[in-house]
């Protein structure tokens, strides 16, 4: 039996960097100094702070070691497990400056303190490719109580009581969803139970960390709402690009089947429910609920114009729900502790919490679980640890390629559904980048008009040509080509795109555009106008000069210049050639004497 | 799986193991010196003792824990007791066989077992 549990964090932000060497290298250590039967090495998902990964944290005292490495190991079992005490140097510091004082456990740091985790509650917490941590966490508690004690009827109930709606972005009430999906059509035949694992906005990745970190949460939520719905069989829709997620759905599947929580007669209840894998490809369209059921039915995965909606006409023409991995990873904690437990969190429209993955300019890099109605302001400042190095917020952008920019005026907004809409941007998956006085909102635009080119699938002319067209206009205006009709004209397209796309996608590719000139239209003016990128970033709009009276003629920038456009003789001020130059920056991140700068 | 009491015991087995990682700090805490002091004076068999009556009662209200050298080698191997809403015991030249005593009079009775205390005039 075990006096201590070291905990190595297993997500894929920590296996990158290199934390299953450090698990081997604990078993090892444990074992030469013979403490392998008093510790217990455990895998877990993601902790949320993927920036200090990898992350260690050994129970029970919860000292969080930051930024371990192999050659760390040693030292935390010598000292810590064997001799109890705590290794400080490798304990996580909110500042730099808390020296020793910093030292802190897990849920006293600010990144925690201000979090409520729902959806993440086991990640970090039990070792997810053991199906016995996840029961013992009240894990399949909820199933039990749905297939003994309640109606399907009843299950609606609690979760449309709830409040509970989609997290992959749109908002849908989930509750609404089932009721429809059971009721619509009873003749009988099959239904489906999806879910939606195909998150493709770049920059999001809870979805991942969920399954990663506790997948039984959602295979038990989906044969809940199997059980709804009147199903039997469920499908996890994946990309393939999440490689440690599929292995351990894998593993929770097999173990579920292994423990009858999943197959025939479950619980005794004479319900019998399946669930299997569908690996995609990586197609961003296929996060689209239509295309997503198109690609599982084994064709090319493309949209299709609803109605039909999947409630009636889904999966193979039959009545089907999709939720997203996020909205699932709640359904078990909704029917233990009861609708209105759930409910008296959040604001008046949107209930509960959300996951937001934090990234960009921000300290605190990693996953956050907020409850709804908290304030950007809050999430970036207080959880996220604010911008680095003392730049200024500018923005940050929510909802991926779908959403679009939030401005500093906007900081103390209440995140919820509506207020995001009402503002110009979206919830979305969740992604939530925040960007400082050095990012450039022209090309921030340009960058998701790029991505949602690539990934328009084709079928539907105003997202096919339309998104190419706004990319050229943005790739004009970025080059200081660009014209104030331009902007008008930009301006005309994105709506008609936004009017007419067949899906999703294409209905919300021009957000990035609309909010950003909503918010930000002087740059797009100065790049119009004046030629000039205001935050630097547009390399066509930028020269390198260097200073005669400060360059010393020390040779380094003419040294280091890539395409040798910088003359001038040993000791005397040096010239940049502005026909040659690429403005690669080299010079300048060369220069011992701020000699050079760039307008 | 066929009935709700089948899950409930793999449950609370589950639950007496994983107990270290509750945070909630409503428990009581015995916590052993192994510091390079403790260890040489026979904390381990001390610790593995509480450990193994603690996990064989399926005490999931007592956690056993470690620390690092109190500054009293002499007294060593000590264990501290800590229960909430209690003053912190502290026992002294612990082996495993006191050990057992102590899980038994003082952790499951309420009884502070009075002669592994440090002796009154040595406090100070």
């Amino acid at each position: 039996m075990y006096r201590a549990h070291v905990l190595v964090c297993g997500g894929t932000g920590c296996v990158s960097s290199g934390s299953p060497k450090i698990i081997d290298s604990f078993k090892e250590e444990l074992a030469k100094k013979g403490l392998k039967d008093e510790v217990a090495v455990v895998q877990t998902g993601c902790h949320g702070l993927c920036a200090m990964g990898p992350i260690v944290v050994v129970y029970p005292d919860a000292t969080f070691y930051a930024k371990v490495s192999v050659d760390d190991v040693p030292e935390i079992v010598d000292e810590h497990l064997l001799k109890g005490r705590i290794v400080s140097r490798l304990v996580y510091r909110e500042n730099e400056s808390d020296g020793d004082e910093g030292v802190k456990s897990l849920n006293d740091t600010d990144f925690y303190k201000k979090q409520t985790r729902v959806a993440l509650r086991n990640c970090g917490v039990i070792n997810p490719e053991s199906i016995e941590e996840y029961i013992g966490m009240n894990g399949y508690e909820a199933l039990g109580k749905v297939l003994t004690e309640m109606t399907p009827e009843d299950v609606i109930d609690v979760i449309l009581k709830s409040g509970l709606r989609g997290r992959g972005g749109a908002g849908f009430p989930t509750g609404q969803k089932w009721k429809l999906a059971r009721e619509l059509v009873q003749d009988g035949g099959p239904k489906y139970v999806c879910c939606n694992a195909d998150e493709g906005d770049p920059g999001a990745f809870m979805d991942r960390s969920v399954l990663e970190g506790d997948p039984h949460a959602v295979l038990e939520a989906m044969t809940i709402a199997g059980y709804a719905i009147g199903a039997n069989q469920g499908y996890i829709y994946v990309r393939a690009e999440y490689p440690i997620a599929v292995e351990r759905l894998k593993i929770a599947i097999d173990q579920a089947k292994e423990y009858g929580l999943l197959g025939k007669n479950i619980f005794d209840s004479g319900f019998d429910f399946d669930i299997a894998l569908r690996l995609g490809a990586g197609a961003f369209v296929c996060g689209e609920e239509t295309a997503l059921m198109t690609s599982i039915e084994g064709k090319r995965g493309e949209p299709r114009p609803r109605p039909p909606f999947p409630a009636v006409s889904g999966l193979f023409n039959r009545p089907t729900i999709l939720n997203n991995v996020e909205t699932w990873a709640n359904v078990p904690q909704i029917i233990l502790k009861g609708a209105d437990w759930f409910a008296g969190m959040g604001t008046e429209k949107s209930k509960g919490t959300k996951v937001f993955a934090l990234g960009g300019k921000i300290n605190n890099t990693g996953l956050v679980e907020i409850p709804m109605g908290t304030t950007l302001r809050e999430v970036v400042e207080d959880i996220g640890g604010g911008v680095p190095n003392g730049k200024k917020f500018k923005a940050a952008q929510t909802g991926g390629p779908s959403g679009g920019c939030i401005p500093a005026e906007h900081f103390d907004v209440p995140i919820d559904y509506d207020n995001l809409i009402a503002i110009g941007s979206m919830m979305g998956s969740g992604g939530l980048i925040v960007m400082d006085e050095d990012n450039c909102m022209v090309d921030i635009a340009k960058f998701f008009l790029e991505f949602t080119v690539d990934e328009s699938c084709g079928k539907c002319t105003p997202c096919r040509i339309g998104t190419r067209r706004m990319y050229e206009i943005l790739d004009k205006i970025t080059k200081g080509q660009g014209t104030l009709e331009d902007l008008d004209r930009l301006e005309e397209l994105a709506y008609y795109i936004k009017d007419n796309a067949l899906c999703g996608l294409g209905q919300t590719a021009p957000n990035p555009i609309l909010s950003t000139l909503r918010y930000f239209r002087d740059e797009y003016e100065a790049h119009v106008v004046d030629k000039k990128c205001p935050a630097k970033v547009c390399k066509s709009l930028l020269s390198y000069t260097i200073h005669a009276d400060l360059c010393r003629g020390c040779t380094l920038c003419a040294r280091n210049c890539p395409v040798r456009c910088i003359e001038g003789e040993v000791q005397k001020p040096h010239v940049i050639d502005q026909e040659k130059c690429i403005k690669c920056g080299a010079c300048m991140a060369n220069c011992k004497f701020d000699a050079i700068t760039k307008e | 799986m066929k009935s709700l009491e089948e899950l409930k015991a793999i449950r609370e087995k589950v639950q007496s193991q994983m107990n270290l990682r509750d945070e909630s700090g409503t428990d009581t805490r015995v916590v052993v010196g192994m510091a390079t002091c403790g260890i040489a004076a026979g904390a381990r068999p001390v610790l593995n003792k509480f450990v193994e009556l603690v996990q064989g009662r399926n005490l999931t209200e007592i956690q056993v824990t470690q620390t690092g050298c109190i500054g009293m080698c002499r007294y060593e191997p000590i264990v501290e007791i800590h229960e909430p809403g209690k003053p912190s015991v502290t026992y002294i030249h612990m082996d495993a066989e006191k050990a057992e005593k102590v899980f038994n009079d003082h952790l499951l009775h309420g009884n502070v077992v009075t002669e592994y205390l440090i002796p009154a005039k040595m406090q100070a």
